[in-house]
């Protein structure tokens, strides 16, 4: 028997490392049940990869992991879940052709005499499992077409049913809209008041200090300091993340802001973007905010020519840049660095040199042919300005860091010398060290003239590096600020403007 | 309150300080070149034709090199093509299909009284545009080439033995046949050899130093990566299948002459063996693999099995029976060589993990 002094979950000291990149150096974190516990930190400070280790997803390396008590070492997520420990993540995956409550009793499901699935029992009990939680879902309608606010309720009734003792819920609010977020608060204050420990990840203060009881900060893989809530105020804990004061995190150098290189105009995709202007000067960085979901890297990926658009117009230096024609968009001086590196950016099986190399392959050709020699010295160039962290030129680009890899997809695009660079998502997924490397590279780029659009979710970039930040809310222009107009009220103000039921026709709010 | 933690490092600006420099390669030449598939094909070949001389009579006569030029120059030819189609991760399976509508073609164009010359292009053309088909249905479509290579391997040999029935036209000039089975001199060294080699150079520098080459590699590793990357991967896939297409046309014209016969079934199978040689050279069936050097070993390894199992006086069944456990094996052992690879790079990891015990002490590592 736990003894009732004992926290829920205690992770003391916990570290994981993947070959030589060290992904959490030392997490430390304690639970209490009927509490609701932050996690918060930069992209890269730890928390996934602690919380994948809470979730039996990864084995820890070194540190004790504490449940009720009793010490364990969880080997898979089933034994985990088993033990009483539930995750819901940022997108959930459910089977989209079963119902919500086929999808709740997925492999466990109530059976009546003979072993025949007593369908009945299942949906009365899926009911019960959504009035506790006072949410009004159907509980057989197909989970396909369910919203993601949706979606995690479905899992979070899982959970419930799973008598899970804890909750942990990774950025769940990310792709949600404001009443979404009531709803997932309410719910989460629901499961405390029975006696859950509640783990609440979240980049966002405001729900952060709404909702939760107790903060954990974590930086660089390590454990920084746990609170209470009414101890600190977002400033200190903003601190404490960063570990230095914000201003010093993004440096923008003054540019002189030149000609319009690049002039988007009511670029239009149905269901994806309506109605998107944009224009980017030489020396300028545009910072393109939005809440996930909002159409931002379809834009990006409309204008480079990799997705189609049904309407609207896109010019580079006067000049029309043609419709799903990235070759011409190239050699107009357009350059994308994609969200997804792994998907998008990179061939992980080819050699790092071949990777940098492929986007100007044909002007490395002489007469024709191209040499590994050319390749490799043009590829040994930019991986020393970038400061890749590589022996070799033939070494794959997937057994590369992060932030690495980042390099290698910008050397890749700044060899093709672009006039404007678009880059989604610059820092997702990448040390705080290459960050603020990455930071400083595209403020002085900016000063050597190039033209910079910039899509990312973590506001302090956008208010740090860009001069102008336009927002989109679901597929909108809801707003373009200037530096000084753009503090995260009203960037968050115009990211969830057009926030309401109209586009999830599916939910519905209780 | 920190326990451990670093301040971020601040690298001086513009990168200038300290250049990192890089090797070309993690590992040294020899051992990169000994390390492929391509070596372990060439040394297969080079088993094989050793175990042969000494142990089948007459396999080392010039009459045997002369008939094994003559019979693997189709497989060869088409093998080339074929290689750039299944390093985009593609397939065509229509090739021994397109030589015989094009040696039909070529024949009744002869028959109705064109000159050969103008007929053999003709036909080669004929070829392009069947391979501009399977591409065009690939590419635009987005069908899957197994599927309408298939489709289109039952096509063409339909309108093949559509166009001449069970009849053959067998009436071809000496000068013409003699030309594509003349020697050099007094040897036995058939003169194709020249264009063979020819064929093999131009399409080994094109896969391998040209930036329609990266492409190609580049498509079949992630053809996601290559269209952000500015790779047209429509266009490229189709280039390659019209050049399989192109290529499949000279090789209907070159059957027809070297066997005096155009006929609907000419090549039957003929796939099969293409396919075999081009996997069995170490191009890997998921594409984004291969070289032409090793494809040139594959297409040799099942030239030289073949006439060696034939002087040994073995069947046509046999043959076809070795052909295939010889392709099965290929791509099974591609299959167990990156699994073992896998592992081998795996295990840091999983020592690392199997480390701690159930119940890890404080800073298990």
């Amino acid at each position: 028997m736990p003894s009732p002094a004992a926290p829920a979950l205690r992770l003391s000291d916990v570290s994981k490392s993947f070959g030589s990149v060290v992904a959490l150096r030392s997490g430390s974190l304690s639970l209490d049940a009927g509490s609701i516990h932050a996690l918060v930190g930069e992209n890269g400070a730890g928390k996934s990869t602690l919380v994948k280790i809470i979730a039996g997803l990864y084995r820890r390396d070194g540190g004790t992991v504490e449940f009720q008590g009793q010490t364990v070492d969880f080997r898979s997520t089933a034994e985990a879940k088993a033990a009483g420990i539930a995750v819901i993540y940022q997108e959930p995956t459910l089977f989209p052709d079963l119902s919500v409550t086929e999808n709740i009793f997925m492999g466990r499901q109530p059976t009546s005499r003979w072993g025949r699935i007593d369908r009945r029992a299942m949906r009365a009990e899926a009911a019960a499992l959504f009035a506790r939680l006072g949410v009004d879902v159907d509980p057989d309608r197909p989970a396909d077409g369910l919203s993601i606010a949706d979606q995690q309720i479905i899992e979070i009734a899982k959970a419930l049913s799973l008598d899970a003792r804890v909750l942990v819920m990774d950025e769940p609010t990310a792709a949600l809209s404001g009443n979404e977020v009531e709803r997932l608060m309410t719910v989460a204050r629901t499961l405390r008041d029975n006696g859950c420990a509640v783990l609440f990840i979240s980049h966002r203060f405001d729900e952060v200090f709404a909702l939760c009881d107790t903060i954990t900060v974590m930086r660089d893989g390590s454990y920084v300091s746990t609170d209470a809530i009414t101890d600190v105020t977002v400033e200190e804990i903003v601190r404490r993340l960063v570990g230095r004061e914000v201003t010093e995190l993004y440096p923008k150098q003054d540019a002189e802001i030149g000609e319009v290189l690049l002039e988007v105009e009511g670029l239009t995709q149905p269901g994806l973007f309506t109605d998107v202007d944009l224009t980017v000067r030489a020396g300028e960085i545009v910072g393109l905010a939005g809440l996930v979901g909002a159409g931002r890297s379809e834009v990006a990926q409309a204008i480079f020519g990799v997705d189609e658009y049904a309407a609207g117009e896109v010019r580079m230096a006067g000049q029309r840049v043609p419709r799903r024609d990235p070759v011409r968009a190239m050699d107009l001086g357009l350059a994308l660095v994609p969200e997804d590196r792994r998907r998008h950016g990179l061939v992980l099986d080819a050699p790092i040199a071949r990777n940098i190399t492929l986007a100007t392959r044909g002007r490395l050709s002489r007469g024709g042919l191209l040499t590994s020699r050319r390749e490799n010295a043009t590829a040994k160039d930019w991986a020393a300005r970038l400061e890749v962290k590589a022996a070799a030129m033939d070494t794959l680009a997937g057994t590369l860091s992060g932030g690495n890899q980042q390099k290698v997809v910008l050397a890749k695009w700044l060899s093709t010398a672009p006039k404007v660079l678009i880059i989604d998502e610059p820092t997702r997924g990448i040390d705080v060290g290459t960050k603020a490397e990455v930071h400083r590279l595209l403020s002085s780029l900016a000063g050597e003239g190039m033209g910079i659009l910039m899509i990312s979710s973590e506001l302090p970039e956008v208010l740090g590096v860009a001069d102008r930040v336009v927002v989109l809310c679901e597929g909108r222009k809801t707003a373009e600020l200037s530096r000084a107009e753009a503090t995260p009220e009203s960037v968050m103000t115009a990211a969830t403007a057009a926030a309401g039921p109209t586009t999830h026709g599916q939910e519905k709010v209780s | 309150m920190s326990a451990t933690s670093t301040p971020p490092r601040t690298p001086e600006k513009g990168s200038a300080t300290t250049t990192r420099t890089y090797a070309d390669s993690a590992r040294p030449l020899p051992l990169r070149l000994l390390l492929t598939r391509d070596a372990a094909v060439l040394g297969l070949l080079v088993a094989v034709v050793s175990y042969s001389v000494v142990a089948i009579p007459n396999f080392d006569s010039q009459l045997t090199i002369y008939f094994l030029v003559l019979d693997i120059a189709p497989i060869l030819l088409i093998a080339l093509p074929m290689t750039l189609v299944i390093v985009t991760g593609e397939i065509d399976l229509s090739v021994a299909s397109i030589v015989a509508v094009t040696s039909v073609l070529f024949g009744v164009l002869t028959r109705e009284g064109a000159p050969i010359a103008l007929a053999a292009v003709l036909a080669v053309l004929a070829g392009a545009l069947a391979g501009a088909v399977n591409g065009l249905l690939v590419t635009k479509l987005g069908l899957p080439s197994l599927a309408v290579t298939i489709g289109t391997l039952a096509l063409y040999r339909g309108v093949a033995v559509g166009l001449l029935g069970t009849t053959a036209i067998t009436d071809w000039p000496d000068t013409w046949t003699d030309a594509v089975t003349a020697t050099f001199g007094e040897s036995q060294i058939p003169v194709i050899v020249v264009p063979l080699a020819v064929a093999a150079a131009l399409f080994g520098l094109l896969l391998h130093l040209t930036s329609f080459g990266r492409g190609l590699f580049a498509i079949g590793l992630s053809s996601e990566s290559a269209r952000f990357s500015g790779v047209d991967v429509e266009r490229t896939k189709l280039v390659a299948f019209v050049l399989t297409g192109l290529v499949s046309g000279i090789a209907g014209v070159y059957f027809t002459l070297r066997y005096g016969s155009s006929r609907g079934d000419n090549a039957t199978g003929l796939e099969l063996q293409v396919i075999a040689a081009v996997l069995l050279g170490g191009v890997s069936i998921f594409g984004g693999r291969g070289a032409i050097p090793g494809v040139l070993g594959g297409v040799l390894l099942i030239g030289v099995i073949g006439s060696a199992l034939r002087l040994d006086g073995q069947s046509a069944n046999v043959i076809q029976i070795v052909t295939g456990v010889l392709l099965i094996a290929s791509v099974v052992s591609a299959a167990l060589l990156g699994w073992v690879s896998r592992r081998v790079r795996r295990r840091p990891p999983t020592a690392a993990e199997a480390a701690p015990p159930a119940v890890p002490t404080a800073g298990g590592m």
